[in-house]
């Protein structure tokens, strides 16, 4: 455990230091506003990286993630082009649903046919993203076809923070009770660590991973919502490429590729080490162009750190999990 | 990789014709083949321009380079490990053959940067796996990022054009009547690496690693060093990829081939490699190229848009290896 807390409290350090370093040049950066905005900023991928993180843990991926935000934001704009009465509840709900069901398919896939869960959710990717297309004909929808209730909810203000940052911190919260307080939480560690001894233990290892990968999916969909009402814009694309920050955010917050492995608070620190990056670098006058090589870069070390700290733990990532739990 | 059982599929010898439907169906190359049939025979009905010399010719063009980088993938897949960074290595080494050019220097040396690029790019990923033994699915997740970063460094928003005209024969160019000279390099290296997956105690050595790392390693086999070799092979591939890809388009953006890598894998997996390590074959990987370019072809000739193909491509992946064990599980049922 003082192994984990460690690599949380070197990455807090980063994350510290990161903004130390670009207050000296622009204090402005870091006045209590701005960093709630870069919070703000960072919260689909807070919610997004939860979900992976979960996955991750039972030694799956789901490289499907942006994919289901993109359709399932696709269905609430429709949906509210067609009724823009409908009230911001019912979007939220069908936005739960539409992306746990798109979870469920991953997880059924995983769990019924023991297909390698890299195949289904490549395969699953491309097929929520064509169906995107057929939906929508390949058209956008834009800000002036939405309605404004629609629109405005993520940005409501309340005590300074929009309702966006206050979901993040919604899901963190019910997040870590998941983890650490229910059955359930445990299950997705004890099947990451060790799948034979979680049979063993009366843990269901495939419907574990089924779980998870529901989790995934509702998440995505409620930042499919989030981030198709923020931007206000809908179209095929949107957020492509956005699964490989979100499993990103996982790696360089410490959740291990190997499964079991993994923290809330680590993953929540990935993600705001990866969204203080991106919000810095327009302040500091470098070219937008940087950041994706930047990331690139912060994965890098944040994987070679992890293994250099755990590697006196053993030579298996698998054993050192299990010492650790 | 726990206990998992890999050689059950995939590598029966293909001779199907005396055996019972279920056998038929376990063997993964000729399933797959059926597949191609099939779809060959729906394109030809479908549309009156498919059996076309010259657009069969240009449908090559679909999965040429893809494949080329699909059989070293297949080997770094077979071994256990996967390299997600083959699209960004492409955009890099586009991007230093960009510069080369404008440098001024000739078509040799715009050829060579991409391959040297490749292999490099490759070598890097390999250094990071075998000499630090992070996984390799995390490491390239992050060198994708990384190599086709230092391209946006680099480009930005803008294109190297003008590219000699000597350079564009490879990408253009025909070797005779409608073969062209990527389809030539294509069945080349598709001998090459079937000969050394299946005939050379390197390919041996490639399962053996996929299937048991550490028992590889006690029988003498240089572990790490199968897979660095596997590594720079594959950045090889997509540098020469890069050679094919930019000659045929005549430019280079740092958008390049993006998304390539899921494709690549998509053609290793449905050609039956398994994707945890341990069994597929050369020949599989073939016909997936072939079913993957007729899919796309014969969907592009009935103006279904690109994205569309997306979901077939996607269906058959889940599909060709759902149904052998949807069909188990009925059967055992």
């Amino acid at each position: 455990m003082t192994m984990l807390k460690a690599r949380e409290t070197i990455l807090t350090c980063a994350i510290l230091l990161l903004l130390g370093l670009i207050a000296t040049r622009f204090p402005a950066f870091v006045a209590p506003a701005n960093l709630l905005a870069v919070f703000n900023d960072t919260s689909p991928l807070i919610i997004l990286a939860l979900g992976q993180m979960v996955v991750i843990l039972t030694r799956c991926i789901d490289l499907s993630v942006a994919a289901n935000l993109a359709l399932t934001g696709m269905v609430c704009a429709m949906l509210n082009v067609a009724y823009p009465g409908l009230p911001v509840a019912v979007i939220l709900i069908v936005a739960l649903a539409c992306g746990a069901v798109m979870g469920a398919v991953n997880g059924l896939l995983v769990w019924k046919l023991a297909i390698p869960p890299i195949v289904v959710t490549l395969g699953t990717m491309t097929i929520y993203r064509g169906i995107i297309f057929l939906l929508s004909d390949g058209a956008w929808i834009n800000s002036h076809e939405m309605s404004p209730a629609f629109t405005g909810f993520p940005r409501m203000q309340i005590y300074g923070l929009p309702v966006l940052g206050w979901l993040a911190i919604l899901v963190i919260a019910g997040m870590a009770l998941i983890m650490t307080r229910t059955p359930m939480g445990r299950s997705f560690y004890a099947t990451g660590n060790n799948p034979h001894a979680a049979v063993y233990t009366g843990i269901d290892v495939g419907r574990a991973q089924f779980l998870a990968f529901v989790i995934s999916g509702t998440l995505a969909g409620l930042a499919g919502y989030l981030w198709i009402s923020r931007y206000a814009v809908a179209y095929v694309d949107i957020a492509g490429g956005f699964e490989l920050d979100v499993v990103a955010a996982c790696v360089i917050g410490g959740v291990s590729i190997a499964g079991g492995v993994g923290t809330v608070f680590g993953t929540i620190l990935g993600a705001l080490f990866l969204g203080v990056i991106k919000n810095a670098l327009p302040v500091v006058d470098i070219s937008p162009f940087w950041q994706l090589a930047i990331s690139g870069a912060a994965i890098l070390v944040a994987v070679t750190f992890n293994s250099r700290s755990g590697r006196s733990r053993g030579r298996v990532i698998l054993k050192s999990a299990e010492k650790a739990t | 990789m726990s206990s998992i059982t890999t050689n059950t599929t995939g590598r029966n010898i293909p001779d199907q014709l005396s055996t019972p439907t279920s056998r038929v169906l376990k063997s993964w190359e000729s399933l797959l083949l059926l597949v191609a049939i099939g779809i060959f025979i729906l394109n030809s009905f479908a549309s009156p321009y498919f059996l076309d010399a010259w657009n069969l010719s240009d449908a090559t063009f679909n999965f040429t380079e893809k494949a080329m980088i699909a059989f070293a993938m297949a080997l770094l897949i077979i071994a256990g490990e996967i390299d997600l960074s083959v699209a960004s290595i492409i955009a890099l080494a586009s991007t230093a053959m960009g510069m080369v050019m404008q440098a001024g220097f000739g078509t040799p040396a715009i050829m060579a940067t991409g391959l040297v690029t490749g292999l490099l790019c490759g070598g890097f990923n390999g250094l990071l796996v075998t000499r630090l033994g992070l996984p390799s699915i995390v490491v390239t997740i992050g060198t994708m990022s990384l190599f086709r970063g230092i391209s946006y460094i680099i480009l930005g928003d803008g294109a190297f054009r003008g590219y000699p005209d000597s350079f564009a024969v490879v990408g253009q160019g025909y070797a005779f009547w409608v073969i062209t000279v990527e389809f030539v390099i294509f069945a080349l290296l598709a001998v090459i690496y079937a000969v050394i997956l299946h005939r050379t105690n390197f390919g041996r050595a490639v399962y053996a690693v996929g299937n048991n790392p550490t028992a590889a390693l006690f029988s003498g086999i240089r572990v790490a060093r199968v897979k660095m070799i596997l590594f720079l092979l594959t950045g090889l591939m997509s540098g020469l990829a890069a050679v094919c890809l930019t000659s045929r388009l005549g430019s280079t953006r740092s958008s390049i081939a993006s998304g390539m890598e899921l494709e690549v894998v998509t053609m290793v997996v449905l050609g039956g490699v398994n994707i945890l390590g341990g069994s597929g074959t050369i020949g599989g990987v073939v016909i997936a190229a072939f079913v993957m370019g007729l899919v796309t072809f014969g969907l592009g000739l009935l103006n279904v848009p690109g994205i569309v193909m997306s979901i077939f491509i996607g269906l058959l992946l889940i599909g060709v290896i759902a149904l052998p064990r949807l069909w188990s599980k009925l059967r055992r049922a």
